[in-house]
């Protein structure tokens, strides 16, 4: 099929919003380059005060974890309790460490 | 890879023969979606759920964007700058509502030029209430308050849909369909409080052609609705059409009354026992029909998105061009 070739490709869109402290991702748009994806962004994710910044980047750009491997992955968080604060008891005497 | 997945339907794959392999994932797939789980993109789901989900999905985003002609037809049209911007507004969200479901059936593997492939080919459907006229003004109020009420009636339940992208979509889109929704029935109730016999006579005239076509939103009735029995045990679908439909007409008899306007239907009344409206029989033979493609506009309708996407073609190809000669130029600097 010829017109996939001419498709746009897919941009994925990030947005933080102005009491944010990162971006979030917020889904993801068809630009045929990176100005018209933070455009075209701007009028579909933040018609509502959603945010202050915008980021795009090429969703082919992007590697995600694969999720077959979510168990060897991320076990070892359960096992290791060692890693949290809450797992040291101090006297209550010693406030806010 | 899933181009065929539109044309078919939901028998078509369960006479295949399953590998060992695919039962076992398959087991596992159930029991996540027993468990309540969320599934996301990259997990593994059995085939036809995927078909399902790029059929419904897309249907979905189709809907939206087709569902932008009527009301469009008014824009120009509308009576007041306000009630113009306001309409501006909506039809603008609605564009966004088709993009974010766009993406979000993207993720299952095909892709948007695919969809609308499927679209412009009459393979695809869109929601069968976009086939009718907007022929007066309170007609865009009407499709507002009846259109998106039954929109949103359905959509609230997706929010919660098992597969996390299209329960995610939903999420926003509902948000911004009770803005349209509480709108369409706000510029109802200032002609039918502050507007003359003819403006009040329009509203009805309006009611009495929407109000049916609004309640096959719903889709056919239980029995006659071969996708839903799989799409419920999936969690794509958590309450099924005729109690959707009933929850629908339910909430709207009291909005009806509030606004002064008779619903056109004879048989509706409250049922003490049940605790819910008897409503009349829905013309299914016309639902079918229009479903069909022989409804009052979908020639219309189709041939005007046909039209813009054939016509847009070298616009879409200029964009392209000019971001590859840049990308160029910043490689050689």
């Amino acid at each position: 099929m010829s017109s996939i070739n001419k498709e746009w490709p897919l941009w994925e869109v990030f947005v933080r919003s102005k009491a944010g402290l990162d971006h979030k991702h917020c889904g993801s748009l068809h630009a045929p380059d990176a100005k018209m994806a933070v455009q075209m962004a701007r009028e579909v994710y933040t018609r509502r005060q959603e945010g202050c910044s915008i980021w795009v980047v090429l969703s082919s750009q992007i590697v995600a974890s694969d999720p077959g491997e979510k168990g060897m992955y991320f076990d070892p968080a359960e096992d290791k309790v060692y890693r949290h604060p809450t797992f040291y008891q101090l006297p209550d005497a010693i406030n806010h460490m | 890879m899933y181009t065929q997945a539109m044309s078919v339907g939901p028998q078509d794959v369960a006479a295949k023969v399953k590998s060992a392999e695919d039962a076992a994932r398959e087991a596992a797939f159930e029991a996540r979606i027993d468990a309540g789980d969320f599934i996301e993109a990259k997990d593994w789901m059995p085939e036809h759920y995927r078909k399902t989900l790029v059929r419904q999905i897309s249907q979905h985003a189709h809907s939206e964007i087709v569902g932008m002609l009527p009301e469009g037809n008014w824009i120009s049209r509308a009576p007041t700058l306000k009630r113009k911007a306001i309409l501006l507004a909506k039809v603008q969200d609605e564009g966004g509502h088709g993009l974010y479901l766009y993406s979000a059936a993207e993720t299952l593997g095909t892709s948007r030029d695919q969809m609308l492939d499927a679209l412009h080919s009459g393979k695809a459907k869109y929601s069968s209430i976009f086939n009718y006229p907007t022929l007066t003004w309170a007609d865009i109020g009407v499709v507002g308050w009846l259109v998106d009420g039954a929109a949103i009636m359905n959509q609230v339940p997706l929010c919660r849909c098992s597969f996390a992208p299209y329960a995610r979509a939903m999420i926003r889109v509902c948000r911004e369909e009770s803005f349209h929704q509480r709108q369409g029935y706000e510029s109802l109730l200032v002609m039918m409080r502050e507007g003359t016999a003819e403006q009040k006579a329009m509203v009805q005239d309006a009611v009495n052609r929407w109000w049916w076509p609004s309640l096959m939103m719903f889709g056919p009735a239980d029995k006659d609705s071969p996708n839903s029995e799989q799409s419920m045990r999936w969690g794509i679908k958590r309450i099924s059409n005729d109690q959707l439909r009933q929850k629908f007409v339910d909430a709207t008899v009291p909005q009806a009354q509030i606004l002064g306007i008779t619903l056109p239907d004879p048989d509706l009344k409250w049922n003490e026992e049940r605790g819910e409206h008897d409503f009349g029989a829905i013309d299914w033979a016309e639902f079918w029909r229009v479903v069909g493609g022989d409804g009052p506009c979908n020639r219309e309708r189709l041939a005007t998105r046909v039209k813009a996407w054939d016509d847009g073609a070298w616009v879409r190809e200029a964009a392209l061009a000019h971001a590859r000669k840049h990308m160029n130029k910043e490689q050689a600097a």
